[in-house]
């Protein structure tokens, strides 16, 4: 009887918790679960990655592993709020099917290969000078100076940070690249 | 935007999210913005609360519509005809805001005797060149001054110099053209004089006599034939706009991609400019126009670009037959009005960043090492090279074109045809694998072992992973700090190109080949801690500028033309004023006013309201108490308020500028615009638009209606891509009856990289979809929540229907247009995959911005679409019915 008097069902109908929501529904482990938040190393202020409202995060890491992320109060655009997307952004971090290894493709290959990251840097900078040379232009056919390749062209930035866009057009400027586009065109 | 741009001198959303909750009635067109910007829409809602009225303007009736007080819904592409209709009827009606547009707007200025509008040349502006297909914009500019200093006659000499040298030359004219148009984004686009003024509005030629009779010819019936609307509830519309404008009352605008992505886009945000300003509602409280943008930062990577035609903070890439020196290429700008003609000042500490002690005033500061235009290299011309084999290697960075660029197979023919392929990602985009799942393989049309393009995937760091900034929808500098290290081989873009900065130039060590100096002589220190990353503050402080002892700058009135200044990025340039990351605070709201000045940092200089100056009256008084914002305080001698004036601090409202005086100092007390070249609100654009200095509404380039405002049925300044992967629909088709338009989702991302890999958000929005009304359903023979195939000429495609009401079918005069409704995000990887809709969409392009038009026309029919070569033939059959042909692909032909 006493144990039957301990059903949540039962609480809930003879108790306060008419709702059942709060007390009722509370059991011994219930009551001594922490959320991931409290328990979490140390907390770090970023901003949601998807759209341009820019709502402020609170990420949780424990362990060197991000566990939760959740929206900032004090952001006076969002004031805590976040939208599904921003709300799923940890999946970003966790998701079991994000890359990690850099794969490679070889010209014909029917597969991914393997490849270490040193090499395929130092093979990405060998190809970078190669085609620069290759389309290399000092003037146009009216014989305008150009100083330029178009041989490489790139495209993307709007998700990326200012200081990498900021890198990016300063180096491709230097190789004398100028197809450089991203997404405010598209 | 230059819509934005040339209206107002900066391409920028003109107030902040926040501020809408000032607003007494808030239109939103061109945008779903509950369910694309949810977190923003938030203020719409406090702004509805406090008694504001909303309305939606939208194709479809979306959540968005549901909690306004009022949808209308449109003819997608049509938006010009529905706001040139408000503009007739502020205009018709006398009930603009008089005294704001008198004083702050060129409504006063009177036009050149050879201007002649689209009413005069049926459907175009003087100055068209047929076989260009370009303006020349000299009859549009303001009348010169009968009596004209040395200056202005050598102004005059040279623009006329160069309309002629334009009309013989038409690269030199198109080159023109396409570095030009963009650079807007901070510095209005310079007049040659401010010009003759009559401020009774009298003159026959001033611009506000001009635009009455432009856009008289828009009226209610008009508007009902273009858009289907209905004439009361254009009169709705009007009433709300006009009561809650003037002393008082303030309306906001808002917008996103349903303006921009149109071959007339930057035009649909003039129209707007022009009704705003028109009602005095730029630069006060609860006014203004927001932008809103689709990625965390994409404002940011337009102020700091990476695009082809500016360099940082909106200086011109400089053009081959324009500029060969650093004197040729400031030269049209310096000088002129306003802080705009201070470039010298702005391109000097750019290039002394950039190269550093390299650069000096003997070597012209290295202008020479910056590499010259010579015509659009804009991302579609350049994918075209790519399937002509002209462009060879390719980086991807953080964007799968495959699925999020108009006509996906356009964008895989040219990846399937390079030497090598970077792409740098978190997940396996379709645009990485497009050699093994592109839908070419499936139907035979590319065939993987034939492929030559060699591909490197690097993985990339995520947000969390990388400390760095954005920069959000109204400007603001947000900072992230990095929670934990990237896993296994990811990396940050910082330390990718850092490295490969290093590496290039390790490699090229010693060279003495001239080709190779601007990489050898170039700025590149940059100190990484022991996990390789560099310090991104570093670079942001590179960025701010710093002056001759090395220390931090804290505004850009602080840069010099004589090199001792340098600085990466004028605009943001006070970001680290103080050595302080200003991006990084975080003063909680509650301990701030509602400005909250003391959360992130806005350019320029932390102003939130931009033109906040036209927030008081020409004397210096607010406009009303209620609409309090930055005043002049007569005892200080000071503009003050709850913001940072957007005007010289201490320039007194009676202020008339010296002859003579030039950049900021000719600045008059009420010139509210200050990087325009005359101070002024842009009713009329007498340069820097290259479709017209006025909008006019011309159909999409796939429409089944015949343009019922002028006789020319398209843009004609439009940008066409000719090539055999893009064929046109023949307009009013029977093949391709219906309209279709893309848009987003809540629950997903652009390409959806980002939001199809995710369990929480594919559990949400599992399958791709399209939908349709139930009188377009009944006309095919669709079953809700069966299979459909909608069929453009570039391809056909497969979703389930969803037949609602929320699509209207619209009533134009006689004829019926049906709309489809293409949710765009998916594509063939990822947990949730499917047909992307952008391969149905054509490549035309806006003459302005070189962005594509998302409206086209298709044909719908129930079941799945055929599978293999099957596909391919299917999609030919319909190209042979409606007369496309492949070997001669340029648009139907709808010119009259
Ligand atoms: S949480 Fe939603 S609304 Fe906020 S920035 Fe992220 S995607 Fe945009």
């Amino acid at each position: 009887m006493e144990q039957f008097l301990g059903w949540p069902l039962v609480r809930q109908v003879l108790g306060r918790d008419k709702l059942g929501r709060g007390a009722a529904a509370m059991s011994q482990r219930s009551r001594t679960l922490e959320p991931r938040t409290v328990q979490a190393d140390r907390v770090v202020d970023s901003v949601c990655p998807f759209c341009a409202v820019g709502c402020a995060q609170k990420v949780f890491v424990k362990d060197e592993k991000v566990v939760q992320i959740e929206g900032s109060a004090a952001s006076p655009i969002s004031r805590g709020r976040l939208c599904p997307k921003g709300s799923a952004s940890k999946q970003l971090v966790t998701s079991s099917s994000r890359v990690t290894k850099v794969r490679y493709r070889r010209p014909h290959g029917t597969e991914w290969e393997d490849l270490d990251r040193e090499t395929a840097l130092d093979m990405i900078a060998d190809r970078v000078i190669a085609t620069r040379k290759q389309f290399w232009q000092w003037e146009d056919e009216e014989g305008r100076r150009t100083r330029r390749t178009l041989g490489i062209a790139s495209l993307g930035g709007a998700a990326l940070d200012n200081e990498e866009n900021y890198l990016m057009k300063k180096l491709y400027t230097a190789m004398g690249a100028i197809q450089i586009e991203n997404q405010a065109r598209i | 935007m230059p819509g934005l741009g040339t209206s107002f001198g900066r391409g920028g959303a003109t107030t902040s999210l926040q501020d809408l909750q000032n607003a007494d009635c808030i239109l939103i067109e061109g945008s779903n913005m509950a369910e694309a910007h949810p977190v923003g829409f938030q203020w719409v809602m406090e702004a509805k609360r406090r008694g504001a009225t909303i309305i939606h303007v939208d194709p479809r009736f979306t959540r968005t519509s549901a909690v306004s007080d009022l949808h209308v819904p449109i003819r997608a592409g049509s938006d010009i005809a529905f706001l040139g209709g408000l503009v007739n009827q502020v205009l018709s009606n006398d009930l603009d805001f008089r005294e704001y547009v008198v004083a702050y707007t060129n409504a006063a200025n009177i036009i050149d005797a050879d201007y002649q509008g689209p009413d005069d040349l049926d459907g175009l502006f003087s100055g068209f060149d047929p076989e260009t297909g370009q303006y020349d914009p000299i009859s549009w500019r303001y009348e010169p001054p009968e009596e004209m200093n040395e200056e202005e006659r050598q102004r005059d000499r040279e623009l006329r110099e160069e309309a002629d040298a334009a009309g013989t030359g038409q690269d030199a004219k198109r080159s023109h053209q396409a570095a030009r148009s963009e650079s807007h984004g901070s510095g209005g686009a310079p007049v040659n004089w401010k010009g003759l003024r009559d401020e009774t509005l009298q003159h026959p030629r001033c611009v506000f006599q001009i635009l009455k009779r432009h856009f008289a010819r828009y009226t209610p019936e008009m508007v009902e034939e273009v858009c289907g609307i209905r004439p009361e509830q254009l009169h709705q519309v009007a009433e709300a706009l006009t009561s809650n404008s003037g002393r008082e009352r303030t309306t906001a605008f808002a917008y996103a991609v349903g303006w921009t992505h149109h071959s007339t886009g930057a035009q649909m945000i003039r129209t707007a400019s022009i009704l705003q300003l028109l009602l005095g509602n730029i630069g006060r409280p609860g006014g203004g126009i927001l932008a809103l943008r689709g990625h965390a930062s994409i404002q940011g990577s337009t102020d700091i670009p990476t695009l082809f035609n500016i360099l940082p903070g909106y200086l011109p890439m400089p053009l081959a037959d324009h500029h060969q020196s650093l004197d040729e290429w400031v030269r049209a700008d310096e000088g002129k009005a306003g802080f705009w003609g201070n470039i010298r000042s702005y391109a000097v500490s750019l290039l002394k960043s950039y190269w550093g002690d390299a650069a000096t005033p003997e070597n012209d500061f290295c202008f020479d090492y910056l590499p010259r235009l010579t015509g659009d290299h804009s991302t579609y011309s350049t994918v075209k090279g790519q399937i002509e084999g002209k462009v060879k290697g390719y980086f991807l960075v953080g964007e799968n074109p495959a699925v999020g660029s108009a006509n996906g197979k356009m964008q895989r023919l040219g990846l399937a045809n390079l030497d090598w392929l970077v792409v740098r990602d978190l997940q396996m985009i379709e645009s990485a694998d497009f050699w093994k799942n592109g839908p070419e393989i499936e139907t035979g049309e590319l065939v993987t072992e034939d492929i030559g393009t060699e591909v490197f995937f690097m993985p990339a760091a995520n947000h969390v992973e990388k400390a760095g900034s954005f920069t959000q929808t109204q400007r603001m500098l947000q900072w992230r700090d990095q929670a934990v290290q990237p896993p296994d081989d990811c990396q940050s873009e910082l330390e990718f190109y850092v490295d490969l900065g290093n590496r290039i130039r390790e490699k090229l060590a010693g060279s003495t080949d001239e080709m190779d100096r601007p990489l050898l002589d170039l700025a590149w220190d940059y100190p990484v801690d022991e996990h390789g990353e560099p310090d991104a503050e570093a670079v942001l402080r590179e960025i701010n500028g710093t002056g001759p002892d090395g220390a931090p700058l804290s505004s850009y009135t602080e840069l010099k033309a004589d090199g001792s200044t340098s600085c990466g990025c004028w605009i943001y340039c006070g970001v680290f004023a103080d050595g302080v990351n200003q991006a990084r605070r975080r003063k909680p709201h509650w301990e701030q006013d509602q400005v909250a000045s003391e959360w992130g940092w806005v350019w320029p200089a932390n102003r939130r309201i931009l033109y906040n100056r036209a927030s008081a009256a020409p004397d210096g008084t607010p406009w009303s108490e209620r609409k309090r914002y930055v005043w002049w305080d007569a005892e200080q001698g000071r503009w003050t308020g709850s913001d940072v004036p957007d005007f010289v601090v201490d320039r007194a409202p009676d202020h008339v500028p010296a002859d003579g005086a030039k950049g900021p100092d000719a600045i008059g007390g009420q010139d509210p615009f200050v990087m325009q070249t005359d101070g002024k609100g842009w009713l009329f654009a007498p340069v820097g638009v290259a479709d017209g200095p006025l909008p006019a509404h011309y159909e999409p380039p796939e429409s089944p209606v015949h343009n019922p405002v002028y006789a020319q049925q398209n843009n004609p300044g439009r940008k066409q891509l000719s090539t055999p992967s893009n064929p046109i629909n023949p307009s009013f088709s029977d093949v391709f009856p219906y309209v279709f338009t893309t848009y987003r989702l809540t629950e997903h991302h652009t390409t959806g990289a980002m939001s199809r890999t995710l369990p929480y958000l594919t559990e949400l929005q599992p399958e791709p979809f399209c939908e349709v009304s139930p009188r377009l359903a009944a006309e095919r023979g669709l079953e809700h929540g069966e299979w459909v195939t909608i069929v453009t000429a570039r391809t056909a495609i497969e979703a389930r229907v969803l037949v609602t009401e929320r699509l209207r079918s619209l009533r134009l005069g006689e004829q019926w247009v049906e709309q489809v409704g293409l949710p765009y995000h998916w594509g063939v990887n990822g947990i949730s995959k499917g047909d992307s809709p952008n391969d149905l969409v054509n490549v035309t392009m806006d003459p302005n911005v070189s962005i594509q038009d998302k409206v086209g026309t298709c044909d719908i029919r129930p079941g799945r679409r055929p599978r293999g070569p099957e596909l391919t033939a299917y999609v030919e059959d319909y190209r042979r019915r409606a007369g496309v042909d492949l070997d001669n692909p340029t648009d139907g032909g709808t010119d009259t």
